[in-house]
């Protein structure tokens, strides 16, 4: 437990604040944490944090509770797990996940945590976390997808002051950097974390002069109960007292041979209360995709679903959290033992996503989505130059890919999009000016999006050249199982990779693979899926469809599922439509399932060799 | 005797503004916008200011326009039909765009996505392929692509941008497609070449300037090249210009091959107006605050010159152009106050009732309480003295701001009016940090410039929020465009990318390509007639860490380039400065250049301005005879009583003392208690804080 080194001593009273006292902290607190990520953004030198933005900002209030963030992490837990003392001018960086209660999920993230000092007493916490694109460990990008335990991921910090008092742990930090590989990347883009701190720290101070230091610690009260009232309200509105709703999905396979693995929610309101549940997912994996998770990051994705839909406006906070219990199983894909491997974590985080849709769907028909792109999935590549000026220098690629936004409540999922907020691509050009590649195609594959109503998104494909020997990594999922589509919708396509060697031969790539070697003229597809259908395709106005075709969006035959015959040229045969749609709607069930995720599992892992040119994995086994 | 003619079309009413550049006379008419074509209203402003003035048309020696036909063509979606060439593989290139979706965690759900400019079945791939370092990779194939663009203009495309991967370092197979373009489609048709509008890295952000730009080319041309040709069938002998987005002026040609530079026209005449304004009262750096019905624009201006950035946003649209740095937020009279029941919070916007309903107050059945409203509630408006275009129902007003006080626990219409007030205040507040504190600039060193339709009601409580003093309301706060239209100087502005790391690199380099950009730029300007001796150049380079993702400008200081091998390390210095005082800290990586660039100037036309006639003496009855009525208002909770003031009757050197307001024909000023307004000899109103009973909220 910290110790928190305070010079003033007197307690701050609580004043009432009024409600438009409220909405002016609110704004500015918002106004904080975009400029957070401008700061990093823009002094960053990792690819993956300055083009794609993998970097999550938090405000707290004196005691840790998130005021503003994007996605939560934990500062009470953080706090808890520190033993030392922690004064003016600290700033403390981690990058342990089981030192901190699982703020952070792998030892890619580096935690940056800092507490904000106004007049001798602290008046809250900023925090930054930024997933760093190489950690050291036994294979670039440091996520071996055969990793059984933490220890083959890298340099692992436990939490410690990186600033004491204003003074920067120099020795501590070249220590650290000594571990990885590409030491200046790690130390611009953690200078660019603690600048966004700091910058936050400023804004709180000025807040606290303008307003009064105790008229912004009781906005921030306020701020807290507004949102634990509005989700009390909620909880009564969405959830029926006492019935559970279940919703289960997977992760494809661990990376070591093994899977599907079943994520199970459980979800029961009592009096005014909901309990989250997880029982019923599967034991921890054997490889590294455990996504160990804070109970408080669960009541954070819960709460930013149900919120958001409510008043778009709202500051997320805390605030709400005593109204969720959450119970995660121990040993679990959920909560893993010390020293499991956590760096392929990433597919759990975003099947969350799918989750809480198909989990709270079934009570509110405002967040009934289809199986989206629940991922971030890695491409990396790295090696020495092969040839050309800059024979034998290093070269390191992370990036994210895109896919299918699901169809939704309120229209069609974007094509090759994410789903993870402010992640973006990098463009091609950049790729090919620094890292010897040639991307030789880059755009969304017809039909790969699930029909319905409302189509889901295509998933992209990305044909990478390269142009120097050396060797790739892959984490990606949903190989196997189906992005489902909801309300009649269909399910999207699957995700596929294959490498195109030089004589001409293919090869089909594990989704979860790294050091493979890649020799300069091999080509690699990167397929990512696409999104789930929403609702009944034979309903989509056959205009639309056929339009689709005509912008290489839906194929010929793509366009009969939704039950339109249409020429070539994307002309509308009305006759043929006519006949075909209603054909189709007479051998359908009816109602049409509220969910479709494809054929059986047992099907789906008997066909696996034949339909994807991988075999399907064994089943998970408890951990002895 | 020289006269020039600034004109801004609104959307409701063209202003026109005629200057006697000898001896600073101006003469001001406003007159109704004629939206199918814009240029029927300028021409009637034209003929009635010139009438008058008592000189013909022949007498106005150039007309300076700023438009916002590019801007109402994006935001309308009314422009062309566009085609797009791309490179083989890159087809869905707006379709995929960055991958980026906005909003928050759960933002995917709500996102409307827009629809891509040019649309994907017009939209075809070129057979070639250059490397990222402007080798050929695969060369053109000439005839695919003949046959393509025959498909396209059978599918009636209006306008075609070729957008190629690395163009920006290799344009000879858009320069190839583009001489294609011109045997099928015609020597008159639009083609907008990537490497020609934007040779920067990244193609999506590439691609959407080229398309942007055929999207809106055929009506600016249409529109300028009828302005012009009506202008000279009427009398009018002197040229037109465009005012730029980047608050430079351009000949109609130049404007109407390049319209993309156009987006942000509207604006940054109110920017280049409000710097003419405030150099006549004697105040080069200053925030501008434009509020209007539905948004609020504010830029930051460093001694008279406004920050440029390389960034427009024009509704959905964010392309890549050079623009004054205008940040728009949504919030103006027409915003709507609402209170989600759930949160019980109140916000303000972004949703707009616009001009139909418009606010409640307007009596055009519009029912949602809008921040005019609560203007009207507290007595800042008036109705009597409301101009007398439009009459203002004060119980509509009320009747729709007492929904906010009965949707929270405000105790009164009042209260809750003062909330509305106070939010929207802010959430304009938030935009002005946007481009002062972010950026590193104290606000508290600036003055404050607002202007448009509502900006001088909101003025004195800004400038209360960010400690800009004064707070300057310049004279016809409502036509300020027209005057930076007519104030302003030709501009152009030649870049090109160009990424070497410092070691990679050396002064002569830098020095000859710096030069060559220059030269491009003068020689448009020469083009126009400006003679050499008159025009200013500024050379700048974009610079980064090696690695970073953002570069940051910095000005050249030529001199450092002598051929003695300094100049790479003045650059330097001048990049870690900026850098420290931005972010805080410095980085050891090795230096570099991403963009190098040259503006050149022409001379700023010598304008000045009119002189207000000095008060009698009588400092207590010149105030009196400006005052037109006492009525009570509403601030900080309090009904106080308001002297009213004509402003036109106000004289040099007169001091309005707070609580008062001062209407004028197209717009009204509140002085907020504690403050006081001095009216400047060149027009302005200049409002401070009283010394010693109130301070700076922001201390």
């Amino acid at each position: 437990m910290a110790r928190i080194l305070e010079t003033a001593t007197e307690p701050v009273s609580a004043v009432d604040v009024d409600v438009i006292t409220l909405d002016l902290v609110e704004n500015a607190l918002r106004n904080a944490r975009y400029e957070m990520d401008e700061v990093l953004f823009r002094t960053a030198l990792s690819p993956g944090i300055r083009e794609q933005h993998d970097e999550f900002p938090l405000i707290a209030d004196p005691e840790g509770k998130m005021v503003v963030g994007q996605f939560g992490l934990s500062i009470p837990d953080f706090l808890d797990n520190y033993s030392g003392t922690i004064e003016e001018g600290d700033v403390l960086l981690t990058s342990d996940p089981y030192s901190c209660g699982a703020a952070i999920s792998h030892a890619n993230d580096w935690l940056v945590v800092m507490p904000v000092f106004h007049s001798g007493r602290v008046v809250g916490w900023a925090s930054m976390f930024g997933h760093m694109s190489d950690v050291g460990g036994k294979t670039a990008s440091s996520m071996p997808t055969d990793a059984r335990t933490i220890f083959e991921e890298g340099v692992i910090i436990p939490p410690f002051k990186l600033y004491k008092q204003g003074v920067l742990a120099e020795e501590s930090l070249e220590i650290i950097l000594n571990q990885v590989r590409k030491p200046d990347w790690n130390r611009a883009d953690l200078n660019g974390i603690v600048a966004a701190c700091r910058t936050a720290g400023r804004r709180i101070q000025e807040m606290c002069d303008r307003f009064g230091t105790d008229t912004y610690l009781s906005a921030l009260d306020a701020l807290l109960a507004r949102n634990h009232s509005a989700m009390k309200t909620l909880l009564a509105m969405v959830f029926e007292d006492g019935k559970a709703i279940s919703f289960t999905d997977y992760i494809c396979d661990d990376g070591v041979g093994f899977g599907p693995y079943e994520l199970k929610m459980t979800l029961t309101r009592t009096g005014d209360k909901v309990t989250i549940d997880f029982t019923g997912s599967s034991p921890q994996a054997a490889g590294p995709i455990n996504y160990y998770i804070n109970e408080n990051l669960i009541r954070m994705f819960f709460g930013i679903y149900m919120i958001t839909v409510a008043d778009p406006q709202i500051l997320w906070n805390d605030g709400f959290y005593p109204l969720v219990d959450v119970v995660i199983p121990e040993d679990s894909f959920w909560k893993p033992r010390f020293p499991a491997a956590l760096s392929g974590r990433n597919h759990g985080i975003g099947r969350v996503f799918d989750l809480l849709g198909g989990l709270l769907g079934q009570t509110n028909p405002q967040l009934m989505n289809a199986a989206g792109f629940s991922s971030s999935p890695h491409f990396m590549y790295s090696g020495t130059y092969s040839s050309g000026e800059q024979q034998g220098e290093w070269f390191q690629l992370y990036s994210i890919g895109f896919g299918g936004i699901p169809g939704r409540p309120m229209g069609d999922g974007p094509d090759g999009h994410s789903l993870w907020p402010s992640f973006t691509n990098i463009p091609c050009e950049y790729l090919e000016s620094y890292y010897p590649l040639r991307i030789e195609k880059w755009e969304t594959v017809p039909d790969t999006g699930g029909s319905g109503l409302h189509r889901g998104g295509n998933g992209v494909d990305v044909a990478y050249r390269f142009l120097s020997d050396g060797e790739i990594a892959i984490h990606d999922d949903r190989w196997l199982t189906y992005p489902w589509g909801v309300l009649g919708g269909e399910p999207g396509a699957r995700g596929t990779k294959w490498l195109e060697h030089l004589d001409g031969t293919r090869e089909v790539l594990p989704s979860k693979c790294h050091d493979v070697p890649v020799k300069s003229g091999e080509l690699l597809h990167f397929v990512t899926w696409g999104g789930g259908g929403w609702g009944d395709p034979l309903a989509r106005d056959a205009d639309l469809v056929a339009l689709e075709v005509r912008r290489g969006l839906v194929s010929v035959d793509g366009a009969r599922r939704y039950g339109v015959v249409c020429s070539d040229a994307g002309e509308v045969d009305a006759t043929a439509t006519e006949s075909l749609r209603a054909e189709l709607a007479a051998g359908r069930p009816d109602p049409l399932p509220i969910f479709d995720s494809g054929p059986p599992m047992e099907q789906i892992l008997a066909n696996a060799l034949a339909e994807t040119g991988l075999p399907a994995p064994k089943p998970p086994v408890a951990r002895v | 005797m020289a006269h020039r003619l600034g004109v801004d079309v609104g959307g409701t009413f063209t202003d026109v503004l005629l200057i006697d550049t000898d001896s600073g006379r101006t003469w001001r008419v406003k007159t109704a916008s004629t939206p199918q074509d814009q240029s029927v209203g300028v021409l009637r402003g034209v003929q009635r200011v010139c009438a008058d003035a008592g000189i013909a048309l022949a007498d106005v020696t150039e007309v300076l326009h700023g438009t916002t036909v590019a801007t109402n063509a994006i935001l309308e979606g009314k422009g062309a039909k566009v085609g797009l060439v791309t490179t083989q593989g890159f087809r869905q290139v707006l379709q995929i765009a960055r991958s980026f979706v906005p909003g928050g965690l759960a933002g995917w759900i709500i996102w409307p996505k827009p629809e891509p400019l040019a649309d994907l079945e017009n939209t075809v791939e070129a057979v070639e392929r250059v490397a990222s370092d402007g080798a050929v990779v695969t060369a053109l194939d000439a005839e695919d692509v003949r046959t393509k663009i025959r498909r396209l203009k059978a599918q009636g495309i209006e306008a075609l941008a070729v957008s190629l991967i690395n163009s920006f370092a290799n344009g000879d197979h858009e320069n190839q497609i583009g001489a294609i373009a011109v045997e099928e489609l015609g020597a008159d048709f639009p083609i907008s070449l990537s490497s020609h509008v934007l040779p920067e890295l990244r193609e999506y952000e590439r691609t959407v300037t080229t398309v942007a730009n055929g999207y809106v080319q055929p009506q600016v041309a249409r529109y300028v090249g009828a302005l012009a040709d009506e202008l000279a069938a009427n009398g009018v002998d002197g040229p037109l210009y465009i005012l730029r987005s980047d608050g430079g002026l351009a000949s109609a040609a130049t404007a109407a091959a390049n319209p993309v530079n156009l987006l942000l026209s509207g604006p940054a005449g109110g920017v280049t107006g409000a710097a003419w304004a405030a150099e006549q009262a004697g105040f080069r750096d200053f925030l501008t605050f434009d509020m209007g019905g539905t948004s609020t624009d504010v830029a930051l201006v460093q001694d008279l010159t406004p920050r440029i950035g390389r960034q427009t946003r024009v509704g959905d649209l964010d392309v890549r152009a050079a623009s004054v740095d205008v940040r728009t937020v949504g919030a103006g009279g027409g915003s709507i106050a609402h209170v989600p029941p759930l949160t019980q919070a109140l916000r303000v916007g972004p949703q707009s009732a616009g001009a139909v309903p418009g606010p409640a107050a307007y009596g055009q059945g519009g029912e949602a309480p809008t921040v005019t409203d609560a203007n009207v509630v507290l007595g800042y408006l008036p109705s009597a003295l409301a101009g007398g275009e439009i009459t203002l129902d004060v119980d509509a007003a009320r009747a729709a701001v007492r929904t906010i006080a009965d949707a929270t626990t405000l105790d009164s219409v009042e209260a809750a009016a003062s909330g509305i007030v106070d939010i929207v205040n802010e959430n304009m507040f938030g935009a002005m940090r946007l481009v002062s504190v972010q950026q590193g600039f104290d606000p508290r060193d600036f003055a404050l410039v607002a202007f448009g339709g509502a900006g001088p009601l909101h003025a004195n409580a800004l400038g209360r929020l960010t400690g800009s003093w004064p707070v300057i309301i310049p004279p016809s706060p409502g036509v300020l465009c027209a005057y930076g239209d007519a104030t302003t100087s030709l501009r152009d502005e030649a870049a090109r990318t160009y990424i070497r790391q410092f070691t990679d690199t050396t002064d002569d380099e830098i020095r000859t390509a710096l030069d060559e950009l220059a030269a491009t730029a003068k020689a448009t300007l020469s083009a126009e007639g400006v003679d050499e001796a008159d025009m200013g150049v500024v050379q700048s380079v974009d610079l980064r860490y090696h690695g970073q993702g953002f570069e940051i400008p910095v000005t050249v200081d030529m001199t450092a380039f002598d051929g003695e091998g300094g100049g790479l390390a003045a650059l330097a210095a001048r990049f870690d400065a900026e850098h420290e005082r931005l972010f805080g800290f410095l980085l050891t990586n090795a230096h570099e250049v991403v963009t190098l660039r040259a503006s050149a100037t022409g001379p700023r036309p010598n304008v000045g301005a009119e002189t207000l006639p000095p008060g009698t003496g009588d400092d207590e009855a010149d105030l009196a005879a400006a005052l037109l009525v006492r009525s009570d208002i509403w601030v900080s909770g309090q009904r106080v009583s308001a002297g009213i003031y004509d402003r036109s009757k106000l004289t040099a050197g007169a001091v309005v003392t707070g609580p008062a307001i001062i209407t004028e024909m197209d717009s009204t000023t509140l002085v907020l208690p504690d403050h006081a307004a001095e009216v400047h000899p060149s027009g302005s109103l200049l409002i401070t804080p009283v010394t010693g009973t109130t301070q700076s909220q922001e201390g």
